[in-house]
């Protein structure tokens, strides 16, 4: 059994416009000491994936369908007691922004022992001496001196730190990193990159990473999941996902980046413009800035296809390309037993 | 795009910009943004200029282009020092500005012909209104916008086609020098390529040259001819775009393009990163002589004392450290 397990999760967020359908039926499996990425532009419903897993959507936003199974626990309407259970303590989040996700008006030392206090039945002196310990882990100088300080005192590479520590304070399951570097220098990235890696090796919990940057997913993930307008088109080992993508937005994804090899060339960018979530068309969301679109993908969105044992993806071109080669196959028969 | 002139066409000679900091009642200390760079941008290229956050790259393109004065130093456009009042506003009809983040830098009261229209207006660039339209509607066209759109407001488009408006807007002097500062950070993976690519093709048509500010290395480096990496107000290496990825020479350099992750799972995880140690330090106490070498792993007892030159190793290839010949060897 897998730690923890989505099946086809659906997540609206009910505004005066309408019904924005941020999550479109999202399914994927994490076990222990696994790196899931969850890759896709803004507007993509990643981080309202996760979010749904927490239960922390804004007030307008509401788990429509779905399942999500933490060690075969179902958490969709389980209750706001066995959520708060969950939450920092069997499940963290680190945000993107480090800046704004301390409170500026507690110490470090405060904040990471409220989590420690809140979960566990530690007494103050065990949650400071737990603190201090989870500060040196995460590689913060001076531990005791930066327990009495204020966020604004830290750098933002600091402050991520800070972050992770707390997250890590109760020893979760599962870590979620939401675009956690994104805000950081290149340097300061590849710092915080690959603290977590050594974190995860040496406390075995499994990480879902949100990022745009591919880069990152290429360095850190095992799995990935990639997701435009709220569905989710593929997903597969990192090696799949790379070297043999199966869904046009993929394909178009890792075309347009600039690499080491293309320089002086000219990138090939996915056409048009994101897609408004009010009214997502009928077929597959892709659709309208796909090239390889056919009438098919208009009417009516893709099934979920199975590649290979490591590798789903829900792309009309898959079937097409299935349909062509039994057609070739049958060709080939047709015309043996012809000459036969 | 090789030179096709001697003269380079921004030639920036010990440019410092200081900010006043108040650090008492009385007092106050210079903070060093920009601390004595000098650089040449040849006619029709594309100069990168990379480095992290509050390394002064920003304050260096602004300082260009006199949206700040100079504390020191000069800055000579096409043969002529940028230096009176009239000089500034000749340099403006030369030369504008992208900026990075299209949600704030357009005025969202303004439609989207007034915005592009604007320097119009600033540089009594036209002589009827007939023209003046007519102008707009050209530029849009250029930046790939439907003429529809000119009577709606900057809030009606998303980040890409707003970005598309900025860029027709630095358009519109019809300039030679264009400094971009973080014009694709902004933007989705998939419309970055859009505007890299348009970048492209309007310097091919309008022969444009480009000062571009970035701290995505492999946009810069897609984009570039030469390459130059600031750091903590100084510049520390500036060579061909390919020369400085293949053989960087300072230390952090070196750092800085290892750190970068390569979208390829099989060279990421290859990737031998050298890691830098502690942060970036504040501006307001730089560190005596090298500013870097509090976190480089070369440094010695000289790093302290003076900050190295700016010296040319090798052809178009500069690299400001004591050490250079020592650690490449």
């Amino acid at each position: 059994m897998a730690l923890l397990e989505v099946r086809d999760l659906h997540t609206s967020f009910f505004t005066d416009a309408g019904e924005v359908k941020a999550v479109n039926g999202v399914s994927f499996n994490l076990d222990r000491g696994q790196t899931l990425g969850i890759v896709g532009e803004s507007g993509s419903g990643k981080s309202v994936t996760v979010y749904s897993i927490l239960q922390i959507l804004a007030p307008a936003g509401k788990i429509v369908s779905g399942s999500v199974k933490l060690d075969g626990q179902e958490l969709v309407n389980a209750g706001e007691k066995v959520m708060r259970d969950v939450r920092g303590n069997k499940i963290s989040i680190i945000f993107q922004d480090p800046m704004t996700s301390l409170n500026p008006t507690y110490t470090i030392g405060d904040q990471i022992m409220e989590a420690i206090l809140l979960h566990t039945d530690r007494t103050r002196e065990q949650a400071y001496a737990r603190a201090i310990e989870m500060l040196e882990l995460v590689g913060v100088n001076d531990p005791e001196k930066r327990m009495k300080q204020y966020p604004h005192e830290h750098s933002g590479g600091m402050r991520q730190r800070v972050m992770i520590a707390m997250a890590l304070a109760c020893e979760p399951d599962i870590l979620i990193a939401d675009e956690p570097t994104t805000a950081l220098d290149v340097t300061i990235q590849a710092q915080i990159l690959e603290l977590m890696q050594r974190l995860q090796k040496e406390l075995g919990m499994a990480i879902i990473m949100i990022t745009h940057d591919l880069g990152v997913v290429a360095q850190m993930c095992d799995e990935i999941v990639v997701m435009y307008a709220g569905s989710y088109c593929e997903r597969g080992t990192a090696e799949e996902i790379f070297y043999n993508p199966k869904h046009e937005y993929t394909k178009g994804l890792l075309r347009s980046i600039p690499t080491m090899d293309t320089m002086g060339q000219k990138l090939q960018p996915i056409t048009g413009t994101p897609i408004d979530l009010l009214n997502l068309p009928k077929g597959c969301p892709f659709a309208p800035r796909c090239d390889a679109a056919m009438k098919i993908c208009i009417r009516q969105a893709p099934e979920q296809m199975v590649i290979n044992e490591d590798h789903k993806a829900s792309c009309w071109m898959n079937v097409k390309a299935l349909m062509d080669a039994q057609a070739a196959v049958e060709d080939a028969g047709a015309a043996e037993g012809g000459e036969a | 795009m090789a030179a096709t002139n001697e003269t380079p066409l921004v030639d920036v000679r010990h440019l410092k910009e200081y900010f006043p900091v108040s650090t008492g009642f009385f007092k106050s200390t210079p903070l060093k943004a920009v601390d004595d760079v000098s650089f040449q941008i040849r006619r029709g290229e594309t100069l990168g200029l990379v480095g992290e956050s509050g390394c002064g790259k920003t304050t260096v393109g602004r300082t260009i282009l006199h949206l700040y004065k100079p504390t020191d130093g000069e800055v000579v456009y096409d043969g002529r020092p940028i230096k009176t009042k009239e000089d500034i506003k000749w340099f403006r009809t030369k030369s504008t500005m992208v900026f990075q983040d299209p949600y704030s830098s357009l005025n969202p009261r303004m439609t989207v012909s007034d915005i592009i229209g604007e320097p119009l207006d600033v540089h009594k660039m036209y002589s009827s209104r007939e023209e003046r339209e007519k102008k707009i509607l050209e530029l849009m066209d250029r930046v790939g916008l439907n003429s529809e759109h000119a009577s709606r407001y900057a809030h009606e488009f998303s980040g890409g086609q707003r970005q598309r408006i900025g860029i027709a807007r630095s358009l519109a002097v019809d300039p030679e020098f264009i400094v971009c500062d973080e014009p694709v950070s902004a933007l989705d993976v998939s419309i970055q390529a859009q505007v890299i690519n348009m970048f492209d093709e309007l310097q091919d048509q309008m022969g444009l040259t480009y000062l571009f500010i970035a701290h995505d290395l492999l946009v810069v480096r897609h984009i570039s001819d030469r390459i130059a990496v600031m750091y903590l107000g100084k510049m520390v290496e500036l060579a061909d775009a390919a020369e400085i990825y293949d053989h960087p020479l300072h230390p952090y350099t070196k750092s800085l393009i290892s750190a970068v992750p390569i979208p390829d799972p099989k060279i990421a995880r290859a990737n031998k990163r050298i890691p830098l140690q502690g942060d970036i330090p504040s501006p307001l106490n730089a560190p005596s002589g090298c500013p870097f070498r509090t976190r480089c792993p070369y440094a010695e007892a000289k790093c302290a004392e003076s900050m190295p030159n700016f010296d040319e190793v090798s052809s178009g290839h500069f690299v400001a450290c004591h050490r250079t010949a020592e650690i490449n060897s």
